[in-house]
């Protein structure tokens, strides 16, 4: 069993054994733990489909990234491969490749703007060659990370605050 | 289409896929085990038929979600909803806000605070501790990073202890991933009856 101390976002927040509020955070060790086991599950799963979990890992860092998390990012920099390394790059549009692009095109947009999203959206990764299963894959990477990331961030300033 | 809802209800409504859900009978064992398929409970919605296309995920994400939203101590109930709903607003999950909204509602018995947040929003104006819980939750739903120690000390200032924040970062937080899924994987729409 994983210790609630050392899942990737009490890790990331800075928070620790010797912090007052580690005995708050025991009292939900599980959900941190279930939050490590969801971490792990779109991130390595058995089954990659379409997404390596090299591409996973770079697409994290770089949702990370653009929510200036530096220590969840560095967390996942450390899990990308080489091949997949410029895809964390917030900058870089996936280039000549037109199905990389339109998986980092919907990543962005659910990621900072996700109120934005409308049915053509869903339909520019079908046309791009996103098969129906990577959509779900991709879709459910973004979204834990969007949690994973408020989580960290809130978990960092109660320890600053509290 | 224009039956698509984009106003803000307290009435449930349907959801339809943009994505097209597996079919129960083709399920392998490893969908229908993260499903929690039974000969007992063969209800699936749709929502869940489209997740189980990522079944590795789908398996992790429900015993989560109910944990964070409904395990003993810490915030109440209720407050987690509002939280629920808070960030439902900024991603504008229509569905996703119904649902909570109307848990609130029943569980705070109370329908003024939910009239008020679908009337003005992020700028709704309510009692001092909803208002201190629905808006950390706006805030920390729109831009992370700008969440500071000042909100949190608006928290304590409202009166929540530190288990009842760790709560409300968990299902404000909780909601920026089902909005993510239930927002862009589909649409809500009127219940045909």
């Amino acid at each position: 069993m994983t210790d609630f101390l050392n899942t990737a976002a009490v890790h990331a927040s800075g928070l620790s054994a010797n912090h007052s509020l580690a005995a708050v955070l025991s009292g939900r060790d599980d959900i941190l733990v279930m939050t490590e086991q969801a971490h792990n599950a779109a991130l390595t799963p058995d089954e990659p489909g379409g997404l390596s979990h090299g591409e996973r890992a770079a697409l994290r860092c770089r949702m990370a990234r653009q929510n200036a998390e530096t220590a969840l990012a560095d967390h996942f920099a450390d899990l990308m491969d080489a091949a997949s390394s410029e895809i964390a790059d917030p900058e870089f549009d996936g280039g000549a490749d037109a199905r990389l692009a339109a998986i980092l095109r919907h990543t962005d947009l659910v990621t900072s703007d996700a109120k934005s999203v409308v049915a053509g959206d869903i339909d520019v990764l079908k046309g791009a060659g996103v098969s129906e299963d990577d959509i779900v894959r991709l879709s459910e990477l973004i979204a834990f990370i969007s949690y994973q990331i408020r989580l960290t961030i809130g978990l960092r300033l109660m320890g600053d605050a509290l | 289409m224009s039956d698509v809802l984009h106003d803000f209800t307290t009435t449930v409504p349907h959801w339809r896929p943009r994505v097209t859900p597996i079919k129960l009978e083709d399920a392998t064992p490893d969908q229908l085990d993260a499903l929690k398929v039974t000969p007992s409970n063969t209800k699936v919605s749709d929502y869940v038929l489209v997740l189980a296309r990522d079944s590795e995920t789908l398996r992790e994400r429900t015993p989560l979600f109910n944990a964070i939203m409904y395990n003993r101590g810490g915030m109440s109930r209720a407050e987690r909803e509002l939280g629920a709903v808070g960030t439902s607003v900024v991603n504008r999950c229509v569905y996703c806000a119904a649902v909570h909204a109307s848990r609130y509602n029943v569980l705070a018995k109370d329908t003024g605070v939910m009239e008020r947040i679908f009337t003005d929003e992020d700028k709704a104006e309510l009692d001092p501790r909803q208002q201190a819980i629905f808006d950390f939750s706006v805030k920390l739903s729109q831009t992370p990073p700008e969440v500071s120690k000042a909100d949190m000390e608006a928290l304590k200032a409202a009166g929540l202890d530190p288990a009842e924040i760790l709560d409300l970062v968990l299902s404000s937080a909780l909601f920026g991933w089902a909005n993510r899924l239930m927002h862009t994987l589909g649409d809500p729409v009127e219940k045909e009856d």
